[in-house]
């Protein structure tokens, strides 16, 4: 074959820039990379709201990362001097504390922006075919994305770092068999020590922020591949414009989307600001009082709860009784919780995707869903007695907590959503979908 | 299906009201009247920390220098305050060695760089005026939102001590009567109630300061981030609706 | 017919509501850059540390060498005796900033002697060329340095040789004169490596 460059495609721009692109193309398909995935990847024209969730969470990761990487210069991971080290980083290092404060917003606004991300994928169905793949790398980004802020959370050192991981360390070790040795194996030591926070410190800053971003780059291909979903569900592919061949309901990515996805920056920035700002430690629950305290090994807090994007599952957790003498049923259900996820695609059969033409008993499953989200959520961070005791009179559930026993139902709901989906998808009374997008 | 839903969302409110009203079984806290702004507050707070609680405490995370935030200089500082070390760039180690501590005081006293973060500024405003004698503790000194405390009342010679006393009855839930406890100064010291109101006010906010000394600077720059994204949000907003023009 | 229709285009308008918007993106990153990249500046600790060292000058014996440490490196304090002085202004022509112009020292330092008074001189013991620290080697005539060494300091790793006041001979691989830090004296006795202010 000829050595000949490649015919460059026509710099746009004369010049200098021109022809470094003319350049680089002939090497590297930078224009062809760029054309592909960004000037001519058409997205439906009728993105609502809910779109913003998908790009912004794509900003909070870069904004980890970096203040990750300036508090690593900053930061202990050992026992001795982790608690130390977090407040001389508040007051010694210059600019410290907006560091930390950033990092520690960036933790819970990273969850709430990627809560809303899938929210906005069960309405709109954006999990159906042929997007599987591209909902179940979602999955496991959600996946990563705990295990990452479960690593981070033990490194300040703080009483609610340490005997959060207690806890959750301990949950591995209630399944049945080989649970001791396996928390013991994760712990790295016979209860929390400096091996674990040490280990933890190589999780948080290097395995998982690789997986993190291996998985980010493989969600964004398949989309790309794929093509974005739109509120009303159907596929902008089907109606091509029969002179250019380009969806007709699509426009480019960019100019029309880059100049919407930065305004909702710069929308989410304000909150994120007003927190970080004004409100850093969120009433305590982006930052618990008594984590100000240093990790004590004798004494646990008198009361103590996940942070807030754990609480929905630990919840979960609480209200399942222990059973044969063991707490394996609760984290079973936990784990069931978070890993039924996956099987979405396959438990839907419906015929339309988007909630605008779904029948009403899928609806009601869903508002039911997402109030049995919410109030776990809210059960998770107070105690159990949070809504005081039923009568002792009542056969079978006398005299237990109403928090319990509403934990209860409300778990069952969350799971009836899913378990039932394919029978309550199928009988709804769906409406026709249109032929082409609606704004 | 319908009552389902509304059952629910009845669940949702109950279950926001609920969180406010879940602080409610706690002893009733004074707030305290914080203002970072005021230096010569901080200042006379400063003193009394440095005089009375760095006996026995360290703020161990709390550099001298950074005193310098509250409208001292270095040579102010060096001069009135710093009586453990003579370096300014020195964290607040109390002179009271932590073995000592052990044998005299059964346990090392907490580090207090961070306790108003950890107990809130209205905890500690409470607490310090909530001493009162009671010969039924080891102390001779208990606490109205800090049962069977182990500490002794360190500003006693400027309170003077005080007492609980009944003063009179009330109906409790069970419609029983119990009686009404109030604190009484039963010794007078060298301060007015309002004067020592006023000490511990000071005090309070130094300590306000001193578990987050950046705390003013981040308000204020944080109004001039808020300013600059609104100013972004009109550009970006009349950007997008350029561009949204083109989109039929 | 597709989504995009290019007929209301005001192209004015949309280049300035783009430059518009670089701007405050550009502000933005460069406001957001200023505490990333000051955030690696020295902290409180480091300046904390790097406080200003008092010296005893009744430890040091006429002729000897102190070495202090301020800010991470090695400061020297020497006592010179009379000859050492007296010394100093024999081999001007052998130097390579004798009146020290391109070197590093405070302007009360810049003379003959590099110092407040000649017989006490301070010198960052560090060398200007690649930063070793270089042996004091006050033995006129030293064997391995030549007959004509009038002592002073020589650097093992590039055998630059400096005088009894820290100044380069010609020729050296270090461009400059060793520097002079900051200081001034207490009492008779004792000096502060570091500060230079007056006052107290």
């Amino acid at each position: 074959m000829s050595n000949a460059p490649k015919p460059a495609i026509a710099p746009p721009i004369p010049g200098l820039v021109g022809d470094a692109i003319v350049w680089i193309d002939a090497r590297f398909p930078l224009v062809k990379l760029y054309k592909e995935q960004v000037a001519e990847y058409y997205a439906p024209k009728n993105f609502n709201f809910w779109y913003y969730f998908g790009s912004l969470a794509m900003l909070v990761l870069v904004m980890q990362i970096v203040t990750g990487i300036l508090l690593t210069m900053n930061y202990k991971p050992d026992a001795k001097f982790a608690f130390a080290s977090v407040e001389y980083i508040m007051r010694d290092v210059p600019w410290g504390w907006l560091i930390r404060y950033m990092h520690s917003t960036g933790a819970s606004l990273f969850f709430l922006v990627v809560y809303l991300h899938m929210m906005r994928g069960l309405m709109y169905g954006s999990y159906r075919k042929p997007r599987e793949l591209l909902w179940i790398f979602g999955c496991m980004i959600y996946l990563a994305l705990m295990a990452e802020a479960f690593f981070g959370y033990l490194l300040p050192w703080g009483q609610m770092s340490y005997w959060g991981a207690q806890v959750i360390i301990n949950l591995f070790g209630a399944i049945p068999i080989v649970g001791e040795d396996l928390a013991v194996w994760i712990r790295g030591d016979f209860s929390i020590s400096d091996a674990t926070l040490n280990r933890f410190f190589a999780f948080h800053v290097i395995a998982l922020p690789l997986v993190l971003l291996g998985l980010v780059a493989a969600h964004l291909v398949a989309l790309h591949e794929v093509g974005s979903n739109n509120p009303d569900g159907i596929e902008i592919n089907k109606t091509p414009d029969p002179k250019t061949g380009t969806p007709m309901d699509g426009i480019p990515f960019h100019p029309y989307y880059t100049v919407k996805d930065i305004f909702g920056v710069v929308v989410f920035l304000g909150v994120f600001s007003a927190i970080v700002f004004f409100a850093p430690e969120m009433g305590g629950y982006f930052l618990e009082a008594p984590n100000f305290i240093q990790a004590d090994p004798l004494k646990t807090p008198e009361h103590i709860a996940p942070v807030w994007y754990f609480t929905p599952f630990y919840a979960m957790l609480r209200a399942v009784p222990s059973m044969f003498g063991s707490q394996f049923p609760g984290v079973a259900v936990m784990g069931a919780a978070t890993m039924i996820l996956f099987l979405l695609p396959w438990l839907d059969r419906g015929k339309v995707k988007s909630i605008r033409y779904r029948g009403p008993i899928y609806k009601r499953f869903l508002t039911a869903f997402v109030i049995s989200f919410l109030v776990l959520g809210y059960l998770g961070v107070v105690p159990t007695t949070v809504w005081g005791q039923l009568s002792k009179g009542l056969p079978l559930i006398g005299g237990a907590d109403v928090a319990t026993i509403v934990a209860r139902v409300l778990t069952v709901v969350y799971f009836a959503f899913f378990i039932l989906m394919p029978w309550y998808t199928k009988v709804d009374k769906e409406k026709p979908e249109p032929e082409r997008v609606t704004f | 299906m319908k009552t389902a839903l509304k059952f629910l969302l009845v669940s949702v409110v109950l279950a926001a009201s609920s969180s406010f009203a879940s602080g409610g079984a706690e002893v009733h806290l004074d707030r305290a009247p914080i203002n970072l702004k005021d230096m010569a507050s901080l200042q006379r707070g400063a003193r009394t920390f440095i005089n009375y609680c760095l006996n026995c405490h360290n703020a161990q995370f709390m550099r001298y220098s950074h005193l310098t935030q509250i409208g001292l200089t270095e040579q102010q500082i060096k001069d009135n305050l710093m009586f453990t070390t003579d370096k300014i760039g020195d964290t607040m180690v109390s002179a009271l060695d932590p073995a000592d501590a052990k044998d005299w005081l059964k346990s090392v006293p907490p580090d207090l760089t961070l306790s108003a973060r950890v107990r809130g500024s209205d905890w500690l405003y409470t607490y310090m005026r909530g001493f009162y004698r009671d010969d039924a503790s080891p102390t001779g000194w208990n606490n109205t939102v800090f049962k069977g405390v182990s500490m002794p009342h360190v500003l006693h010679d400027l309170q003077g001590t005080q007492a609980m006393v009944q003063v009179g009855e009330k109906h409790d839930h069970d419609g029983k009567m119990e009686p009404i406890m109030k604190l009484a100064i039963d010794r007078a010291g060298s301060m007015s109630a309002g004067e020592y109101d006023h000490n511990v006010a000071d005090l309070v906010n130094y300590m306000t300061f001193m578990a987050e000394p950046a705390r003013t600077q981040r308000t204020q720059l944080g109004v001039l981030v808020l300013f600059f994204l609104v100013i972004a949000f009109f550009v970006t907003l009349a950007l997008k609706h350029e561009y949204w023009k083109d989109v039929k | 017919m597709t989504a995009i229709v290019l007929n209301q285009v005001d192209p004015k308008k949309r280049r300035f509501l783009i430059a518009a918007s670089s701007v405050v993106g550009a502000g933005a990153a460069a406001a957001v850059a200023v505490p990333f990249v000051a955030s690696m500046l020295p902290s409180a600790r480091a300046v904390a540390a790097g406080a200003p060292v008092p010296v005893d000058l009744n430890k040091i014996e006429p002729g000897q060498l102190l070495t202090v440490e301020f800010r991470g490196a090695p400061h020297w304090v020497i006592k010179r005796t009379p000859e050492m002085v007296a010394q100093l202004d024999k081999h001007d022509a052998l130097l390579a900033d004798a009146k020290s112009d391109a070197s590093k020292q405070p302007e009360y330092a810049k003379n003959p002697s590099r110092s407040l008074k000649p017989e006490i001189l301070v010198l960052r013991g560090v060398c200007t060329h690649l930063g070793c620290s270089p042996t004091f080697r006050k033995e006129i005539g030293a064997a391995d340095l030549g007959a004509d060494w009038p002592g002073g300091f020589f650097c093992p790793c590039h055998q630059s040789k400096f005088d009894m006041s820290g100044r380069v001979f010609a020729g050296m691989p270090a461009p400059t004169n060793l520097s002079i830090p900051p200081y001034k004296f207490l009492s008779d006795t004792s000096l502060l490596i570091g500060d230079d202010s007056k006052g107290a």
